[in-house]
């Protein structure tokens, strides 16, 4: 690597050698771990762990659905604890703590040239407090009466009151957990949010930073901004429920009597909690957009299309997240006249939307596409993320939202979106870095048969839900019993997608397995596999050690996505390869 | 929710200011070699904090906001603010006041002031903790009890979660003492005397705004936000 | 290769259940018309845009797919391509969001001869009342509730007299007329939802929500609770009847009026036709 040295405006990372703190046991080295990646690595196997359990809550409730009765132990206070726990996981133990704990830990650093995050010990402050969240909410199940089952939007009065399942311990549990991981969540923001902003090596400007970069960077600030209202809610919600407040609780008659409440607003709550859930859905997103955009760009061996709107596009729906909200309220009995509004602004937010769908796709044209397994899922995502997008387009235009809202549709659409296309970006990214990780490649063949299972699968269990709800079928219905609104046809198509989801969960196992077994036996990889660009690829060593960089931190010459560039000795040019001109002056301060 | 659609256009403003000047218009691929920026002269600590205060400023606004929301009800009764809450306001500006002295004496090096100024601090907080407790008492003894209606749980929940957060400042605050009385070098400890004196302004901001909404001065002003924005 | 024509499957195939596949929604059975246009709008521009990315992605993973000597072209952006799709998908986004803004102005403004209804929710069985001769509702309270007064009418209020409350029975109404659905409820969320009407309400405790609709066709519907209200959820249905005028005003005559109107004249008389 060219040494070159620091000019007057140069911020030296080295300068944070001194604090970079040397581990000296096995305890602190892998247990009570401040380097960034074994924090990364920490929080995604939890994360994983967690989404397991979700992934079988999500078979016992589509065996419910699929075959109601059958399975005796799957009662509707079972069923409705079921979806609770799934959706409150997937969305805030799994995707959120995947994303920016799992991915924003690893990559940040070794992508914008930093050694390690800024703060290491509030790092793994922040690890720590989630898993601590993890087992407050883990306790739940075994807590009496279990988990709370009031449907993972916890809407008041039903999510304390009789007749809902896990109304003494379970939501309790849940809202402590919350608050929890809220405060953990903060931890690790800071350190995401300051490392972007001051951790960058000489040269990483911001509109030279990878897009990964910019999703995580943008979620993250979205994220400590968004997560109060949920923390509000949170306590508000258990002081009704332990200290007999009634935030939320108006005058009530539950089950043959008065109960001691009155005063209080439901729709505060909702309010609290989506101004809170929407950015979540771009929380979410904002990385797995990032993180896709990088894939597409490696392995078309292409520049990412308008790399600049790209940017902007990111910045713009992060914006705009922030007053959309009440668009899941549309038929909650808000202002009706919010209904223009909310309409407007969450129908806008398409347009840099489809932006980025362009800007993939225009990536792929004139390519030279490898159809690695990492590659094959960021066309899944496309696939998915179109579908998932284009259905919002229904939900977020009011009158349409009017028939379509808290039926299936609402729930194969938000699934479609936030769930199949994030969970595919997030196995694309895995088989994409695991080299990096381990210093092994997955296995091809396993990544492929896992790769079109889970594709076509999820495809099959989501678009045909869509018409479930278009014939009327309400969400969160343990069993749809007879009606005379919809065909006796319609339960064929539950007990198909039960199939499906079956297939498609066990095909996961298979990717659990390869996990292990390529830790050991996987092709050796070297340091850059893939041929990319972006700064991760270039570490002195694979997998880095902590500090990431030997001697020296890298400087940044150019942009992350120099591929074929035309008259370049190779078909990529790493960030940190100094161009000609400054070759020539080597030894020259620049 | 203006108050806290108030805080986020701020938000917005602050933070569309400062990527106005990252040079967002940049096409990338024809820059090549090194690209200087300013040199970064903050301390990362300074500007953790400043994120974490965006974060809890959030916190704050959110709660306001519900607060100001069930204030519109037509069966809103406030209740009667304890006289305490004026000493209580005087004792926080005083700690505000003298820690921005502290940081003010660590920029002359002068370490006795330093101390004093951190236990005046210190001890002006603590009362104010206390006279918050305090005041509590003195409404739960008149029978304004957390349950009794939402004017009086909104009033406990925010005195409440504000109390909470100036207890977190007095731990750190209590860490700088240490390590003042400990290393006895201004050096060793300017800093986190300047992260403390920000932090408390911060504190007493929201409390500030609290008191104000709390007492009823603020409602015209909501008022007229809400006029604004309807 | 193999890639390419999944993606053109999947394209097609979403497509052709679409069009083959037997499920789609219950005939209408309100004005709402308007409602079930705004959705095939949506559903063109959308599956259009839909087939149009798939099939692109397809050409392009087929066409440019790596072989030897195949090299990317190098173009960073392309202004003129970005600022048109823009557009493009601007003009797509407007037509899709300005027929739906007409359409909720109707939907959220009731005409001003609709006649009123409560519709009241609680777990897990709907009740309902309607305007006596006087043609108003009285008012009413969750805080009135009692055995007796199961829904909560205020007993003070002369207008809540001649009120017939239907519970746990069938809804009817008349066809051809609109009708100002007021929604209530007295423990938590539920939702008022028939699927033939294509409107529905949230129903929240503490707040009356309303909306409106003209049964456009006789017949009986099923009445779906679409809020998650505990274990009883789907259990939770009801039966409108859409009839005829007379029909309809045959049923009115036959309902009880509330015991509350009685509770000087004991025993009740559920016939109380004197309070007229």
């Amino acid at each position: 690597m060219t040494e070159i040295p620091l000019g007057p405006g140069g911020m030296s990372a080295d300068v944070e050698d001194v604090e970079l703190y040397h581990p000296h046991s096995w305890i602190t080295k892998y247990v009570f771990a401040q380097d960034a990646k074994v924090i990364a690595i920490q929080y995604s196997l939890v994360a994983l762990g967690v989404g397991l359990i979700a992934l079988v809550l999500s078979w016992l409730m589509r065996l419910q659905l699929g075959f109601p009765g059958v399975f005796e132990f799957i009662d509707a206070d079972r069923y409705y604890q079921l979806i609770t726990m799934h959706g409150m996981m997937m969305v805030v133990y799994v995707l959120t703590a995947l994303f920016l704990g799992g991915f924003g830990n690893y990559l940040i650093p070794l992508m914008v040239g930093a050694r390690d995050m800024v703060f290491p010990y509030v790092n793994m402050l922040s690890f720590w407090v989630y898993f601590l969240a993890v087992l407050i909410l883990v306790a739940s199940f075994f807590a009496p009466g279990g988990p709370t089952g009031a449907g993972w939007t916890l809407y008041p009065p039903q999510a304390i009151l009789a007749g809902t399942p896990g109304q003494e311990w379970g939501i309790v549990l849940m809202l402590v957990s919350l608050i929890v991981f809220i405060i953990g969540f903060t931890m690790g923001g800071l350190n995401y949010v300051v490392t972007v902003l001051q951790g960058r090596a000489r040269g990483m400007t911001l509109m030279r930073m990878p897009l990964t970069v910019w999703g995580i960077f943008t979620a993250s600030v979205m994220a400590l901004l968004a997560f109060p209202a949920l923390f509000v809610g949170a306590v508000m919600m258990l002081f009704d429920k332990l200290l007999g407040t009634s935030f939320f609780m108006p005058t009530l008659y539950s089950m043959g009597e008065q109960l001691k409440y009155g005063g209080g607003s439901p729709l505060l709550f909702q309010h609290l909690f989506w101004f809170f859930g929407h950015p979540e859905v771009y929380i979410v997103a904002l990385p797995a957009f990032g993180i896709v955009s990088d894939l597409i760009s490696v392995h078309a061996r292409r520049n990412i299309f308008g790399y600049r709107m790209m940017v902007w596009a990111i910045i713009a729906i992060g914006a705009l997240s922030f007053v959309v909200w009440a668009h899941h309220m549309y038929v909650s009995g808000m202002n009706p006249y919010f209904g223009f509004f909310f309409a407007t602004t969450t129908l806008i937010i398409a347009i840099p939307t489809a932006i980025k769908v362009y800007n993939w796709v225009l990536t792929l044209w004139r390519g030279d596409i490898h159809l690695r397994t990492p590659m094959l899922f960021a066309l899944a995502f496309i696939v998915t993320f179109v579908n998932g997008g284009l259905t919002g387009l229904f939900l977020g235009n009011v009158v349409v939202d009017v028939p379509l809202s808290d039926t299936m549709f609402v729930v194969a659409h938000f699934h479609m979106v936030m769930g199949v296309a994030p969970i595919l970006v997030i196995f694309g990214a895995i088989y994409h870095w695991y080299p990096k990780v381990t210093g092994r490649l997955l296995d091809e063949t396993l990544g492929k048969i896992h790769f079109w299972i889970t594709f076509l699968g999820a495809y099959a269990i989501f678009f045909p839900m869509h018409y479930l709800g278009l014939m009327g079928v309400p969400r969160r219905y343990h069993e749809m019993l007879e009606s005379t609104t919809y065909p006796a046809s319609a339960h064929q198509l539950n007990i198909f997608i039960t199939i499906a989801a079956l297939i498609v969960g066990a095909a996961q196992f298979m990717f659990v397995f390869n996990l292990a077994w390529s830790l050991f036996r996987g092709r050796e990889a070297d340091g850059n596999p893939w041929g990319a660009a972006s700064l991760e690829w270039q570490t002195p060593e694979t997998p880095p050690p902590h500090g990431n960089w030997g001697p020296h931190v890298p400087v940044v010459y150019r942009w992350a996505y120099d591929y074929n560039v035309p008259g370049a000795a190779r078909d990529f040019i790493p960030q940190n390869e100094p161009p000609p001109a400054v070759v020539a002056m080597q030894g020259h301060s620049p | 929710m203006t108050g806290a659609l108030l805080f986020f256009a701020a938000v917005g403003v602050v933070a569309g200011w400062w990527m106005s000047r990252q040079r967002l218009m940049a096409k990338p691929w024809l820059e090549q070699g090194v690209i200087d920026e300013a040199p970064r002269t903050v301390p990362l600590a300074k500007i953790g904090l400043g994120v974490l205060l965006v974060g809890l400023g959030s916190l704050f606004a959110l709660s306001i906001s519900a607060y100001s929301m069930r204030m519109q009800f037509s069966d809103w009764s406030s209740l009667p603010m304890p006289a305490l809450l004026w000493p209580n306001t005087a004792l926080l500006l005083l700690s505000s006041v003298v820690l921005q002295g502290a940081k003010r004496a660590a920029d002359r090096w002068d370490i006795q002031s330093v101390k004093i100024g951190l236990l005046t601090a210190g001890g002006s907080t603590l009362a104010f903790v206390v006279g918050q407790f305090l005041a509590w008492w003195q409404l739960d003894e008149a029978g304004y009890v957390l349950a009794g209606n939402p004017a009086n749980s909104f009033f406990y929940l925010i005195t409440g979660l504000h109390g909470l957060h100036v207890l977190g400042g007095l731990v750190a605050l209590a860490r700088t003492m240490y390590r003042t009385w400990l290393s006895d070098d201004v050096r060793a400890v300017r800093l986190s005397v300047e992260l403390c004196a920000i932090y408390w302004h911060f504190l007493l901001a929201v409390w500030l705004i609290l008191f104000a909404l709390l007492t009823g001065w603020a409602a015209d002003a909501l008022e007229l936000c809400r006029q604004l924005l309807s | 290769m193999f890639a390419a024509v999944m993606l053109v499957v999947v394209a097609l195939g979403s497509v052709l259940f679409h069009f083959l596949s037997p499920w789609w929604w219950p005939p209408i059975a309100s004005n709402w018309k308007y409602i079930d246009d705004t959705i095939l709008i949506t559903f063109w521009i959308t599956g259009v845009v839909f087939v149009a990315v798939l099939l692109f992605m397809a050409y392009c993973v087929f066409r440019f797919r790596h072989r030897p000597g195949n090299v990317a072209s190098y173009e960073p952006e392309n202004r003129r391509l970005e600022w048109w799709l823009t557009v493009v998908t601007g003009v797509g986004v407007a037509a899709m969001l300005t027929p739906g803004l007409f359409v909720w102005d109707r939907f959220i403004n009731v005409p001003a001869e609709a006649t009123e209804a409560e519709i009241v929710g609680q777990q897990w069985q709907w009740s309902f009342r309607l305007p006596g001769p006087d043609g108003k509702l009285g008012t009413s309270s969750t805080k009135f509730i009692t055995t007796e007064n199961p829904i909560g009418l205020n007993p003070d209020d002369p207008n809540g007299k001649d009120d017939v409350v239907v519970q746990g029975a069938e809804l009817h109404l008349p066809v051809g007329k609109p009708i100002k659905a007021l929604l209530r409820s007295v423990d938590v969320l539920h939702n008022f939802y028939v699927p033939e009407f294509r409107a529905k309400m949230d129903l929240v405790p503490g707040m009356v929500t309303y909306f409106w609709l003209t049964p456009t066709r006789t017949g009986q519907f099923e009445i779906l609770c679409a809020e998650l209200c505990g274990v009883g959820h789907p259990m939770m249905r009801g039966q409108v009847v859409v009839e005829e005028a007379v029909a309809y005003q045959d049923w009115l005559d036959k309902q009880t009026r509330p015991v509350l109107a009685d509770n000087d004249t004991a025993p009740a008389n559920n016939k109380n036709e004197e309070t007229r």
